[in-house]
């Protein structure tokens, strides 16, 4: 029996490692995050079958790879051509999962104006349909009678499945004593810019205004002319892009993916966006960066198999003395 | 007529907001509605709007059926509201705000889009003193001028004011008023629900007096201003 000791030699000695890669691991959480906070704005629901939109995406990103052709050996250049065409792929996939679930889910209770409760049975309700049929697949595409040449490619059921390469990392330069990689830089750098862009869109444009008038007062958005259904709609489009693109970096990080792989990434996701404060996009920034890192420099202090146990403690720590999250305040009442 | 309500029935819940009301608005009028708290000035007001589902009844404006429109294309017709407790952006900007009325507008590039701006920072200066203000933190009396301002953005045929003087100061209400006034005089039809009975009477063209979701007496402004019963209900006996 050891007593639990906390490591600080380990989380000194590799602490630019541990907050590099914590920054990068985040970042897909900040990106993940950004789905459950934008719809939370809009709807006051929390969508927790976003987690299944993110799962599509990987084996979006998986399956774009395997039709590409990629090898165990395919490398440099067309190895990132592929990830591009992936990364499109993925954000057209779970765009269109996000806006399936916002038209069967939810709208019909929406337009009943049903309890909130009901939709989040509902939600999680769908959650369980979309994970079961990525499990399932085997026997989907059996039913459906697709041909062996093509089920082969997607067949695998409930195994986790992986990329047929393994991504070579190149160092790049130094920060502290740790090399920071080129898969760290792609993947932080792109989150970042798919953010800010999102933040853009939301402040400046039109459309992102229609956003944030049915968030901060639905009725008189309403009489501004704002089709509230489309502005859900255009919210789940959004949450989904987003979901789809840290799908392909996170494929690009970890490889590996499974019909399950969206729960726990989700819910960790989702508390990014708690503790950044529902319903606020820099919220949801700042909650997945904070999550990320924390998660890391407290695995290393009490052992990676606390690391979710590190998260939700956070998490709860945080609610206690901040309620409303770090940053605080909805994107109905925030100047978002 | 611009428009015109008739036999128009409402249900709030299980209860009836408002019961059998028809009434119209001429072009270029003041039409007001009066009324104590829970006659349904507002309830009629939103589904003017297109906010409240009609349970009977039908909505006619400019010589269309309405009445299954759905709210936003309302505003397209050219049917704009200030609502009731204002109903401003709270996280936005007043020139974002004002960009919201102007959301349906396709012409949001044009040089009568900046005029309109120009127009309502005339009728409503203060507006833009602070133009880059977030609305939330304006004085009550500034998010009324915004609220209005706002409605006026989407170059209305018809606007809807709920209650404009709701909680103002005296002098802020005589001031809105004439605004009021300027509205019409530069062209726009108004229906004006308002509590302040006697204020509303003066400026208006047509009134209507309701009471439990029913219209209980109309006529001219001036008329209703004199009769004994308006006096004795909402003008405290002495104009």
């Amino acid at each position: 029996m050891h007593a639990l000791a906390l490591n600080f030699d380990f989380l000194f000695s590799n602490f630019s490692q541990l907050t590099v890669t914590g920054l990068a691991l985040g970042a897909v959480y900040a990106m993940v995050a950004l789905g459950y906070t934008m719809v939370y704005g809009v709807l006051q629901l929390i969508n927790f079958a976003h987690s299944e939109v993110f799962m599509y995406g990987t084996f979006a990103t998986l399956w774009t790879v395997y039709f590409m052709g990629g090898t165990a050996h395919t490398s440099g250049f067309a190895l990132a051509r592929m990830f591009a065409v992936a990364m499109v792929v993925a954000m057209v996939v779970s765009a269109l999962v996000a806006l399936l679930l916002e038209r069967v889910a939810y709208r019909p209770l929406l337009r009943r104006n049903s309890p909130q409760l009901m939709a989040l049975i509902s939600a999680i309700g769908a959650s369980f349909v979309l994970s079961e049929s990525m499990g399932l697949r085997d026997n989907i595409t059996r039913w459906i009678g697709l041909n062996d040449n093509f089920s082969r490619y997607v067949s695998g059921a409930r195994d986790t499945r992986g990329l047929p390469m393994d991504i070579q990392t190149h160092k790049l330069f130094p920060i502290g004593n740790y090399q920071v990689t080129n898969i760290d830089l792609i993947v932080i750098c792109c989150a970042l810019l798919m953010m800010l862009l999102l933040d853009q869109f939301v402040r400046r444009s039109r459309l992102g205004r229609g956003i944030r008038a049915v968030a901060q007062d639905p009725e008189s958005a309403a009489l501004m002319g704002v089709n509230s259904t489309r502005v859900v709609q255009l919210t789940f489009l959004l949450g989904g892009l987003m979901a789809g693109a840290a799908a392909t970096l996170y494929m690009l990080r970890i490889g590996a993916t499974r019909f399950d792989a969206g729960f726990i990434l989700g819910v960790k996701a989702f508390t990014a966006a708690v503790m950044g404060g529902i319903g606020n996009l820099r919220g949801a920034l700042v909650g997945g960066l904070v999550l990320g890192v924390a998660e890391n420099w407290g695995s290393a202090l009490v052992g990676t198999q606390w690391k979710d146990v590190v998260a939700f403690v956070l998490l709860v720590v945080i609610l206690l003395f901040r309620p409303t999250g770090i940053l605080g305040e909805s994107l109905g009442k925030a100047r978002v | 007529m611009l428009l015109e309500v008739e036999g128009l029935c409402v249900n709030y819940g299980h209860i009836e907001a408002i019961r059998d009301i028809s009434f119209s608005v001429a072009e270029g009028e003041i039409t007001t509605l009066i009324g104590a708290n829970g006659a349904g000035k507002t309830t009629t007001l939103k589904t003017i709007s297109g906010l409240r589902k009609v349970r009977e009844g039908r909505i006619v404006f400019d010589g269309k059926d309405i009445t299954n429109v759905p709210p936003f294309e309302r505003v397209k017709l050219g049917i704009s509201q200030s609502p009731e407790g204002r109903g401003i952006f709270p996280g936005m900007t007043v020139r974002e705000n004002l960009d919201m009325g102007a959301y349906a507008r396709r012409d949001r590039k044009t040089a009568a889009y900046r005029e309109d701006f120009d127009r309502v920072y005339q009728l409503f200066p203060r507006l833009q003193e602070r133009v880059s203000q977030t609305a939330g933190t304006l004085s009550g009396g500034e998010q009324q001028m915004l609220a209005m301002g706002r409605a006026l953005m989407a170059r209305p045929r018809l606007v809807l004011l709920d209650e404009p003087s709701m909680g103002l100061a005296p002098r802020l209400i005589q001031q809105i008023f004439s605004i009021i006034a300027e509205i019409k005089a530069q062209g726009t039809t108004v229906l004006l629900v308002e509590q302040n009975a006697a204020q509303a009477l003066r400026r208006a063209d047509q009134a209507h007096v309701l009471e439990t979701g029913e219209i209980v007496r109309s006529g001219t402004g001036e008329e209703l201003s004199g009769d004994e019963a308006v006096k004795a209900a909402y003008l405290g006996g002495d104009v």
